[in-house]
């Protein structure tokens, strides 16, 4: 092991890494087989793969580029595609920073805990007045350092006028601090510094949850993302190419488009026929095909042969970032929800200070000197401070969106749960959200024979029609037959030799019916017909979502007539034909009548109407632009994840606020002892735990819940 | 009272050793890739053996 280690030693610092997102990453055996495999390929020196973000860091040779590196991924089975340079965001680092402050805390409060116990157990004297130093000198800097989340996001919103949830937690924990130091240098009998550490600990835990969540759901997205082309190849004037990424790519510029590639800006086909894929675009399913003068978008993809194209609008102008700009502009009323947190501060933080001012005063008049009524006007902000608060939402948010992620769905954060709790009515695309989204193959009528040579040909095009002949086939256990010389015609099909024989998939004479094929062996020919059927539980859903009293109807840019078609099977009413101005126009009318919309589409046509929309969700084939959009993200085959998501959504608002109910209830039993005075550091920190470890308790049994509604 | 003086430090060292593995493991990636590592134990790494054999 050594001996080869050593021999690479000297080129180290010349090898690059690049990372790839691996969706199709599943078991342990995908993990085993990337990080044994790929170093067998020449120059690739390790792979090591990180099955939580579905990532793949490759050690390499400088010499190998990016696409042998996703062929040699290919070639082991796996989809790949290169992350940007710099994919750890803010996210993650929020995260760890949350995770330190959290450490930091829980050091702090263990220790400062053992000093307390031992006050509280009757030691006195200079034995206390040690301890309360020491617990000073342990508690001070942690405060510092844990409560920054806190203080930062409190004066944020102080200097802007505004109160939140951090307001009265960073005056409890301050005013906590310094109360405690008059203590311990006066020598005095209560110091509260396990209760201002300990409250922390409990708040940080909150916040890490929080983050946590957000960030794993997001890199489950983050590792569907990524198809959007992000550089083109730029043809030079002397013939030769060179990649360049699409943010400096120029009108007028010839690019090569090659087979499987999407397109990275706006232009037209100066040279080459192909076929290429716009249901990022237009969500239609059918390949366009495309010949010189054609115009294409960025976003589309080319399918089966290269093309050349003269760029006429790049980066900012292209039709893509014009729908990128509504939904931006869509996106901004979503940012003036108030989360639920913050509505309870609001209503909570005024009581609190006022019953504190009140003791203050009170005492004051009853005369007993400024210095006990200050004692007790901060016990009383200590023990109303919000810590099972400030646990009641994040906990009972962590375990849905967990139970909810094992079916499934990936909701982006806390507030994307509680706007899908509040819709009243959902709005339904039609192709990939009601339907596959995929041609499927009718192979019924195939022989044995005709099905190992089917699938011999539709292996060999990464055309829409030959992958979905290929999956169907794949799915009835086929084996393809080997077939010879298969060679690919753009705008035709594939030929190639089959035992002597010529065999061919090919484009069927009655163009009429564009989704078909024609299966040639010899002289026999045989018409393989394509439907993109409807998820097999769309009626279910809808039916769930009723349930709920979430009435849905149907928002198509398709066609009248297959929208038709689908809204009579189902029961629904359809408007088709809608523009993305359109959808976005039904959606604001809907919320001016006070209507709380669900919407959930996939193509990019959606995606201004997935951002306007009280909470949106997107399937997992959707366009990046519309995941991104969307406030939840469901995989594979089935719809039931839509309804299910209302359902658990429910759940845990309803769980939210008996969380708020037990905390305050906690509170409201507290509060009267520490008015007059009884509340001692013990009793602060015994009614601090178990209001928090009642609230954890609670939440844990949405996890029971989402199972038991999943089942039904 | 005496033995405070020893029992003192020792209770705080062992809780910043217990921080400072904490912060090393999490600033080493241990908890990175949590899924992973639970699926890693079942991969075998036995498998060139049993071909150099």
């Amino acid at each position: 092991m050594n001996a080869p280690a050593s021999i690479f030693n000297g080129d180290e610092a010349e090898l690059v890494s690049t990372r790839f997102t691996v969706p199709g990453m599943r078991c342990a055996g995908c993990i085993g087989k990337i990080e044994r495999e790929l170093p067998k390929t020449p120059g690739i020196i390790a792979a090591r793969a990180n099955f939580s973000a579905k990532r793949v860091a490759i050690r390499h040779d400088p010499a190998i580029d990016e696409d042998r590196l996703t062929q040699a991924l290919r070639d082991l089975g796996f989809e790949a595609q290169r992350l940007a340079d710099n994919p750890l965001g803010v996210e993650t680092e929020e995260r760890k920073s949350l995770m330190r402050a959290l450490g930091v805390a829980g050091f702090g409060m263990m220790n400062v805990m053992l000093l307390s116990v031992s006050i509280w157990s009757g030691a006195d004297g200079p034995t206390r007045d040690l301890f309360h130093w020491l617990s000073a000198l342990i508690a001070m800097p942690v405060i510092a350092y844990s409560g920054r989340p806190f203080f930062a996001s409190a004066w944020m919103a102080l200097s802007h006028r505004r109160t939140n949830m951090d307001v009265p937690i960073s005056i409890g924990v301050i005013l906590a601090t310094a109360l405690s130091l008059y203590e311990t240098i006066t020598g005095g009998g209560h110091a509260y510094f396990e209760s201002a550490v300990m409250l922390l600990f409990f708040l940080l835990a909150g916040r890490a949850l929080d983050a946590e969540m957000r960030t794993r759901t997001r890199a489950g997205i983050g590792a569907l993302l990524g198809r959007m082309g992000k550089s083109a190849s730029v043809i030079s004037p002397d013939g030769s190419t060179r990649r360049v990424a699409a943010a400096d790519l120029e009108p007028g510029m010839l690019v090569l488009v090659a087979a499987g590639e999407a397109m990275a800006a706006d232009g037209e086909v100066t040279e080459g026929t192909s076929a290429i894929d716009n249901a990022m675009l237009t969500g239609e399913s059918a390949p366009e095909p495309v010949g010189p003068g054609a115009v294409v978008h960025a976003g589309a993809i080319n399918l089966s042969a290269p093309l050349r194209i003269r760029l006429t609008r790049v980066a900012e102008d292209t039709a893509l970032a014009e729908i990128a700009r509504l939904m931006d502009e869509a996106g901004q009323s979503r940012s003036h929800y108030v989360r639920i947190a913050d509505r309870a501060s609001r209503l909570y933080a005024p009581v609190v200070h006022s019953l504190a001012l009140l003791a203050f005063v009170g005492w004051m008049i009853a005369g007993a000197g400024w210095h006990q009524s200050l004692t007790i006007a901060i016990a009383v902000l200590i023990i109303t401070c919000p810590c099972a608060m400030g646990l009641a939402v994040p906990a009972a948010q962590v375990v849905a969106s967990g139970a909810l992620l094992k079916r499934g769905l990936l909701v982006k954060d806390g507030s994307a749960l509680e706007r899908l709790a509040e819709c009243d009515i959902a709005l339904l695309d039609k192709t990939g959200t009601l339907t596959l989204g995929e041609p499927r193959a009718d192979i019924a009528a195939l022989d044995a024979e005709t099905r190992t040579v089917a699938l011999g040909l539709a292996q060999a095009s990464r055309h829409p029609l030959s992958r979905g002949l290929a999956a169907a086939l794949l799915r009835e256990g086929v084996e393809p037959a080997v077939i010879d010389n298969v060679r690919e015609t753009s705008g035709t099909g594939l030929t190639g030799q089959w035992h002597g024989q010529e065999v061919a998939l090919e484009r069927p004479e009655d163009t009429a019916q564009s989704l078909a094929a024609c299966l040639r062996i010899g002289e026999s020919t045989q018409t393989i017909t394509f439907a993109d059927p409807l998820r097999g539980d769309a009626a279910a859903t809808i039916a769930a979502l009723q349930a709920e009293g979430v009435g849905a109807s149907i928002l198509s840019g398709d066609r009248a007539a297959p929208v038709e078609a689908v809204a009579r099977a189902l029961g629904l009413e359809a408007t088709a034909e809608a523009s993305p101005q359109a959808k976005l126009a039904a959606l604001e009318a809907l919320k001016a009548q006070g209507r709380r919309p669900l919407m959930v589409g996939d193509g990019l046509n959606d995606g201004p109407a997935l951002a306007a929309a009280h909470a949106s969700i997107a399937p997992g084939t959707a366009s990046d632009a519309s995941q991104q959009a969307a406030d939840a993200v469901f995989i594979g085959e089935k719809l039931m994840p839509v309804a299910l998501a209302i359902r658990v959504a429910r759940r845990t608002m309803r769980i939210v606020r008996e969380n708020f109910g037990f905390s305050i209830a906690y509170n409201m039993l507290a509060v009267p002892l520490a008015l007059f005075g009884l509340v001692t550091p013990l009793i602060a920190a015994i009614a601090m735990s178990v209001s928090s470890l009642v609230v954890v308790a609670n939440s844990l049994r949405l996890a029971r819940s989402a199972k038991t509604s999943a089942r039904e | 009272m005496t033995g405070l003086v020893f029992l003192i430090p020792i209770a705080l060292g062992m809780g910043l050793l217990g921080l400072g593995a904490f912060l090393w493991s999490m600033r080493d990636g241990q908890y990175d890739d949590m899924d992973g590592a639970a699926a890693r134990i079942l991969i075998e790494e036995d498998e060139p053996l049993e071909d150099d054999a």
